[in-house]
């Protein structure tokens, strides 16, 4: 458990990735089995483990603790389960296995359990009782993605990130056959029906870039603002996967209910009403969570619309040419709420961008450029496949609050909130934390030093001075914001030393964009 | 004489009528007895100062030769007007001291801050028995259980190897907390040497020149630092000077770095939890081991050392002095 628990606080407190990346390998690399094989469930969200709720901790607590003592401490520490694991009275320390806990808490029964929990917490050191009990509450929160995890597995050995994922869906905690494997053993057999297999992906282009290639080698499509998905359906077992190989049927049972077909297919999920698909912000609503109320099931309903497939009836259509793979798409019949993406008409690249310029409705973000004769190959491969977004929007903004980053940017202010006019007023309406080279960054920093006006924790308010050029992908309501908007992946496009900031835009400007 | 007449809070600090001197004191007084150099409790402009060499020396370097009116060595069993007064090793930092008070028979001794852990760096605390204990809190809570610091080297030291390419800056006050850490990688065996931010190099000096082993250590303020490790004060981390180094590892050694909140409002990467104060255990240890007939409680945590001594039946009281900070943990 000390390693477990080590491991825990090295990646709570760490914030880069490739830093995380690094101690996670590291930590798979030197931990036997099966203790690493649940420390990667435990990560990656796919243990599952009998809940304890916080008021049998308070309850067990309080057996060991003075109550009034147990509540300053509380008040201070400002989490229970830290609290516990501070105030706990040193047991007889003989540090149990991760397994051992993970037994407990999968095996143990709900009469027996706080029994178990006491003596579990009584043989544990404070790092080993914080991270039981972490486990016990069901509340990791360390950041660790089911890709990051891949990649960290992909480190150790010979198999590649794709060729993990395309077995991961068939493996069970504590991967004895995938560390097997990793550590130059057989591959695990695929034991999984309905399993994701690793997307392709494009890279962005834009008109000088397409000037090169001849466009009748190429097909285009729109690109619509949804998220890219897989549905898979073999054998009667039906998946939902997002790009990276996220399981999320369980969040889309319409979608899962429409999938009357034998095969896997390649398009984007989005909300639709009718024929129309709804903005992106809707379909946010349905993402990241584990059910879903049949009121929103009705009120934001989902669909797929596919632009590509990769087995059909039980033939592996993966090195064929798109066309060949386009026509038995479209040869398909596929039921309500599902639809295919229709290929674009268009004469050279100028003619491409003029429909770029117009589309027909506001839910398409740009043009989808593929080669003809491209088979479909995991990963980003340079050249089959292209997209070409809309121009972003942009706002004038005025920078209001600044932090200090981490990692390669310690010391450095490079984390800003900017606010736009609201009468007299400057209103918050984002943050943006890159978009300026490394030279700009350093004089944003001087600004951010020679402007402070107050100072509050970590923050700096600032003098409102400078303006920014801030470049966004889209915008949604919000009523988390002030400002009512929220922008999708802003950035700082360009510093306008020159402007005034008197002259940045107003909220009006923005809320006009919606 | 009881104990509450002999010393007694006033705006100015802990006030000795008999005597007519502060301990602390918190403002410029007429006499003042200090128990250690930090500079919420050793401060300038005070007319005389009685202190043990080293916290003399110590408030001299800090604050320049015209600190005070007149300085004198505490040394010994001393009276100062009717008063028996002595100085006793704290534990805490160099030169850190308890302070005795005693009258008519009624001892009171004033601990300051002090540490039972053993410390490298300085004199280990030693218990004078006394009517009247007043004790700090700044870690007056039973989630405070401080582990043993070679561990926190260990962690320090690991992630040095796990990340050999990235420096690593180790926040650590300037007076007794770098040294202490310094001193502790030297006993782990850690011997290359270590760079240190220039606002540290006076009192490194110092503590070398009182016998303390701190190994090669080499400047940090300069444009190529050569050590993988780095101490510096904290505030180091928000200023400029911390530009110079490409992808460091933040860490900071302090007893907060037991709560995650606290370190994490800190923006640090590594904590290590290395204290110059007592934790619950050691405090409440000191407790009973003196088991002095009433507690005073200046500054911390009151709350839970108050009740902490409730259910031992120890009557305790809160000082409530203001101006005592934890900045120097």
């Amino acid at each position: 458990m000390k390693a477990f628990a080590a491991l825990l606080e090295r990646l709570a407190f760490t914030s880069a990735r490739n830093a995380k990346l690094q101690i996670l390998q590291h930590y798979l690399e030197r931990t036997p089995d099966p203790d690493r094989g649940w420390a990667l469930a435990a990560l990656t969200g796919e243990l599952e483990l009998r809940r304890v709720t916080p008021s049998l901790l308070r309850t067990l607590a309080a057996e060991r603790v003075d109550e009034q003592l147990l509540a300053l401490s509380y008040d201070f520490v400002g989490d229970l389960a830290e609290t516990i694991a501070l105030i706990w009275p040193d047991g007889a320390e003989d540090d149990p296995s991760l397994s051992d806990a993970v037994t407990l808490l999968r095996e143990t029964g709900k009469a027996a359990l706080p029994g178990a929990i006491a003596a579990m917490l009584d043989r544990l050191v404070p790092s080993g009782r914080l991270a039981f009990l972490k486990l016990a509450t069901g509340n990791l929160r360390i950041g660790v993605s089911a890709r990051m995890a891949r990649m960290a597995l992909a480190a150790m050995g010979t198999p590649s990130v794709p060729e993990i994922e395309e077995i991961w869906h068939g493996l069970t905690p504590p991967y004895d056959a995938l560390f097997h494997w990793l550590g130059g053993g057989a591959r695990p057999e695929r034991a999984a029906l309905a399993p994701f297999r690793p997307v392709m992906l494009a890279t962005p282009i834009d008109l000088e870039g397409l000037q090169g290639l001849d466009p009748t080698e190429f097909v285009a499509e729109w690109k619509w603002d949804g998220i890219r998905v897989q549905a898979v359906s073999e054998g009667g077992v039906r998946r939902l996967y997002s790009r990276s190989g996220e399981d999320i049927s369980h969040a889309f049972p319409d979608v899962i209910a429409a999938m009357d077909f034998d095969g896997t297919v390649d398009g984007e999920l989005i909300v639709r009403r009718g024929d129309e698909v709804a903005p992106f912000g809707e379909l946010q609503r349905r993402l990241n969570r584990r059910t879903v109320s049949k009121a929103l099931l009705a009120s934001h309903p989902a669909g797929l619309r596919l632009y590509d497939l990769l087995l059909w009836q039980g033939c592996d259509l993966r090195t064929e040419p798109l066309t060949q793979r386009r026509a038995v798409l479209e040869a398909a019949q596929f039921g309500e709420g599902i639809d295919l993406s229709p290929l674009l008409d268009f004469a050279g690249w100028e003619g491409l961008a003029a429909l770029r310029a117009n589309p027909p409705v506001a839910v398409i973000e740009g043009v989808m450029i593929k080669r003809r004769d491209s088979a479909y190959v995991s990963g980003r491969p340079r050249g089959p496949w292209f997209k070409w977004k809309r121009d972003p929007m942009v706002v004038d903004a005025v920078l209001l609050y600044a932090q200090r980053g981490h990692g390669k940017r310690s010391g450095f202010y490079s984390d800003f909130t900017f606010g736009l006019w609201d009468g007299d007023d400057l209103v918050p309406v984002g943050k943006a934390y890159f978009g300026f080279t490394d030279a700009e960054l350093r004089e944003l920093d001087r600004f951010v030093r020679q402007n402070t006006v107050e100072r509050y924790g970590p923050v700096r308010a600032l003098a409102a001075k400078l303006v920014v050029e801030v470049a966004f992908e889209g915008l949604n309501r919000s009523t988390r914001h002030r400002s009512g908007v929220a922008m999708r992946f802003p950035r700082i496009s360009r510093i306008r030393w020159d402007k005034p900031a008197a002259e940045a835009d107003h909220l009006s400007a923005l809320e006009a964009m919606l | 004489m009881r104990a509450d007449s002999i010393l007694f809070p006033t705006e100015a600090g802990l006030y000795c009528p008999d005597g007519g001197f502060h301990i602390d004191p918190l403002k410029p007084v007429a006499r003042a007895l200090i128990t250690h150099g930090h500079s919420d409790h050793a401060r300038f402009g005070h007319g005389a100062v009685m202190a043990t060499a080293e916290t003399l020396e110590i408030m001299r370097l800090r604050m320049g030769e015209g600190f005070a009116g007149t300085t004198q060595v505490a040394a010994g069993n001393m009276r100062i007007g009717g008063v028996s007064v002595g100085f006793h090793p704290a534990g805490h930092v160099l030169g850190s001291s308890q302070i005795s008070v005693e009258v008519g028979g009624c001892r009171i001794v004033v601990s300051g801050d002090y540490a039972r852990q053993p410390n490298p760096t300085c004199a280990a605390f030693q218990p004078v028995p006394c009517d009247v204990f007043v004790t700090e809190a700044t870690f007056g809570l039973p989630v405070f259980r401080f582990p043993d610091p070679a561990g926190q080297v260990q962690k320090l030291l690991a992630s040095m190897a796990e990340f050999p390419d990235r420096p690593h800056l180790v926040g650590a006050y300037a007076l007794g907390k770098a040294q202490h850490v310094i001193a502790l990688l030297r006993e782990a065996g850690y011997d290359a040497p270590i760079a240190v931010h220039g606002a540290l190099k006076t009192l490194c000096e110092y503590y070398v020149s009182r016998g303390v082993n701190l190994g090669t250590l080499v400047p940090a303020s300069v444009d190529e630092v050569a050590a993988q490790l780095v101490i510096a004060p904290p505030p180091a981390f928000a200023s400029p000077w911390v530009q110079r180094f490409r992808d460091p590892v933040l860490a900071f050694a302090s007893g907060w770095m037991a709560v995650r909140a606290r370190a994490r409002q800190r923006g640090v990467e590594l904590p290590l939890i290395i204290s110059d104060h007592v934790d619950w255990p050691a405090l409440t240890a000191t407790l009973t081991e003196l088991a002095p007939g009433e507690v005073w409680v200046t500054h911390g945590t009151e709350d839970g050392v108050i009740r902490w001594c409730e259910l031992q039946q120890i009557p305790a009281r809160p000082l409530r002095l203001v101006g005592y900070e934890d900045e120097a943990e």
